[in-house]
């Protein structure tokens, strides 16, 4: 078992170094995630949205920055509160909205629903509805991209995975079996913990140990961690990226706290009396969201009058989703009985991947 | 030229030609590696394909066959061995959840081509949590397919035709069988998925199993034809796909049909057998299919307990006397 030369530290102000062009695409990339998700809430209180509905709201920041410090063709992987992830590696809205809507234009085809949202040509595996589930996954996919790049093509390794989890899943078998085996066979990948606090109604210091400084799960597995500011993308790039590209480099895996707040209930049926208002309220003052715009008004080219611009053109990308996923059709009643091998057989009729934009 | 090899050979050889003409395939699974097998089916594999494509696995079944999914979803071929299908239970969620439902969740994107094998079955008296029939539980989930090898030949080309496959398969190896020797050919052969094989012809009465109790099948078929009653054994060799023609077309000619598995009788592949046997020979049966299964208890250590709960040979004459009236 190799280990990391150095520890890394989150250096300060990459992000700041970073030209406003970048910066203004996260910002736009977190406003789509938030008016993505206040549509997906309208369209499920009207009914058109059946099932569960995980709600992003809150935790842009962690998506956009994490994805914004990986290449193109590492793997991300995530759990069910998976809409912003799909978005920030570029997933077109109108297939995840036509996904939630359960229509053919889907990002699976209207077969998989909220919680299992998946593009293979972004690199994003999906989208997994149980606790915890994703974590040996995310091994998976950082074993194979080593075994490709090492082994199959004879080069160096040069992916990165990273498997995003919720605080929930730090008490499951499945997340300490992924980081013992991430551990053990120096794969290159980060599991990203977000942290918001709440495993569904259950504060985390009520079901989990050490609530108060995650990134020591880390330790007895040997992986590097850091804890990151998850309410301010800038933090989370400047966190991120020195850590990716380690385990890059070191071929090693590490964990990573990233401290966020979701604004909305668990899922749409969750009325949130397990907290305070008041506190709901701080962090609705640390928004990402506003903390990046006033960033950019203050420090960069960037004043009101564009903002507004963006927040129109925003509202109108995702109007028009909405639009594109209705006239959407529903899945043929064949569909029922395809994607359920590859091959045809008995009563199953092959497969075939959903009509997406290409990348 | 045919060999006599045994049956863990013949398993050792169908992953070591696949893993020689295809570098996506590797093997992973508890003592594979640096033990050699903890039933030696592995033997010698780490030194010819070395430790990044044989690689040992922690006792952490779910941890490793979620690590055997996502590595299918990049791409590779993986081959999970359970040291026993009994610890598969560990892993139910990573089995049942993610590598049979991904590519449908997934809109087809995502396939999973991936074996998981090991030893499978009861019989060595090692009590209830050791000694798991998964197959009729595991056979519900649509997604998956699942094969039972009754002998050498069968253990290497249904397994080369699993590695091959590109959706999940189960391969179910009895530890009982697998010092069983039997003629195998050098190099490539398939068996394919879906054909079933008639290992007895008879006339009389048509019996239906998988792997191991088909041993008993065979051996209650010479007794009865002792008796004058000339019994067709067929063996499925794949519970999904399931070859219900073969078995169909043997019932329409012999009129009668015993049903022997091994695993428990409630909601079982035996009743589905049953089942699917009474809707297609409704009009030819003499009779209703009768079923010899692992009594509706735990398995027990005591070796006159688990000899009886098991399908053996008296019990199945008893059942073909009963079905055709002889008895």
């Amino acid at each position: 078992m190799s280990t990391m030369a150095t520890p890394p530290a989150a250096e300060q102000n990459l992000a700041a170094k970073l030209p406003d062009e970048t910066l203004r695409e996260w910002l736009s990339d977190m406003l789509l995630i938030r008016e993505f998700e206040v549509r997906s809430m309208q369209a499920y209180q009207n009914k058109k949205i059946g099932g569960f509905l995980h709600i992003y709201i809150g935790q842009e920041a962690v998506a956009v920055g994490a994805v914004a410090a990986l290449n193109d063709d590492d793997p991300v992987i995530t759990a069910y509160r998976d809409h912003g992830l799909a978005l920030a590696r570029g997933t077109d809205p109108k297939h995840c909205m036509a996904e939630l809507l359960g229509r053919i234009g889907g990002c699976s085809k209207g077969k998989g629903g909220s919680m299992h949202f998946f593009d293979k040509a972004r690199s994003m595996y999906g989208g997994h509805g149980i606790v915890g589930a994703q974590c040996p996954l995310g091994v998976g996919l950082a074993f194979a991209t080593r075994y490709q790049d090492e082994v199959i093509e004879e080069g160096r390794s040069r992916h990165v995975t990273v498997c995003f989890l919720g605080d929930g899943a730090l008490n499951q078998g499945a997340f300490h079996e992924a980081m013992n085996l991430a551990g053990i066979l120096d794969l290159p990948m980060i599991f990203a913990c977000e942290n918001n606090g709440y495993a569904m109604g259950t504060a985390i210091d009520r079901g989990t140990t050490r609530a108060d400084d995650l990134a020591v799960k880390a330790v007895a597995y040997g992986l590097e961690r850091a804890t990151i500011n998850g309410m301010d993308v800038q933090k989370v790039y400047d966190g991120m990226k020195p850590i990716v590209e380690q385990c890059r480099r070191a071929s090693r895996p590490a964990f990573v706290e990233l401290r966020t707040y979701r604004y909305k209930g668990h899922s749409m049926s969750d009325p949130r009396k397990y907290r305070t208002k008041e506190e709901e309220q701080y962090y609705e003052e640390e928004d990402p969201i506003d903390r990046l715009a006033n960033y950019l008004m203050t420090q960069r080219s960037f004043d009101g009058e564009a903002y507004e611009a963006l927040v129109k053109k925003t509202r109108t990308r995702v109007r028009e989703a909405i639009k594109w996923a209705e006239a959407s059709p529903a899945p043929d009643l064949d569909e029922l009985y395809t994607d359920v091998y590859v091959d045809t057989w008995g009563p199953y009729l092959g497969t075939s991947p959903p009509k997406m934009n290409d990348k | 030229m045919p060999r006599s090899i045994e049956f863990r050979e013949a398993i050792r050889e169908a992953m070591c030609e696949e893993m020689r003409r295809d570098a996506r395939v590797f093997l992973l699974g508890e003592e594979v590696a640096q033990y050699q097998g903890a039933y030696k089916v592995s033997r010698g594999m780490l030194k010819e394909f070395g430790p990044r494509r044989v690689i040992d696995a922690p006792i952490s079944e779910n941890g490793f066959s979620g690590l055997g999914i996502g590595a299918a979803m990049y791409g590779l071929r993986p081959i999970i061995e359970f040291m026993s299908w009994s610890f598969s239970l560990v892993a139910a969620d990573q089995i049942l959840n993610n590598a049979p439902k991904m590519l449908y969740m997934s809109g087809g994107q995502f396939p999973i081509p991936i074996v998981f094998r090991g030893n499978g079955g009861a019989g060595g008296q090692l009590g209830s949590t050791h000694s798991w029939c998964v197959e009729s539980m595991y056979a519900n989930v649509p997604g998956l397919k699942m094969a039972i090898p009754f002998d050498a030949y069968d253990a290497k080309g249904l397994l080369k035709t699993a590695i091959r496959d590109d959706n999940p398969v189960f391969v179910l190896e009895s530890e009982r069988l697998l010092s069983v020797k039997g003629e195998v050919p050098e190099g490539d052969y398939l068996v394919p998925f879906g054909e079933a094989a008639i290992r007895r012809q008879g006339t009389d009465c048509t019996i239906v199993s998988f792997g191991r109790p088909l041993y008993f099948c065979l051996e209650a078929a010479e007794s009865l034809a002792a008796e004058g009653i000339e019994c067709e054994v067929i063996d499925g060799r794949t519970v999904r796909p399931l070859d219900i023609e073969t078995i169909s077309r043997s019932v329409a000619r012999t009129n009668y049909c015993v049903v022997v598995d091994e695993s428990w009788p409630f909601a079982s592949i035996g009743a589905e057998l049953a089942a699917q046997i009474h809707v297609l020979n409704f009009d030819d049966l003499d009779n209703h299919v009768v079923r010899v299964q692992a009594d509706d208890v735990p398995a027990p250590y005591a070796y006159n307990l688990e000899q009886e709960m098991l399908p053996n040979a008296r019990k199945i004459c008893e059942a073909v006397r009963a079905v055709t009236y002889a008895a």
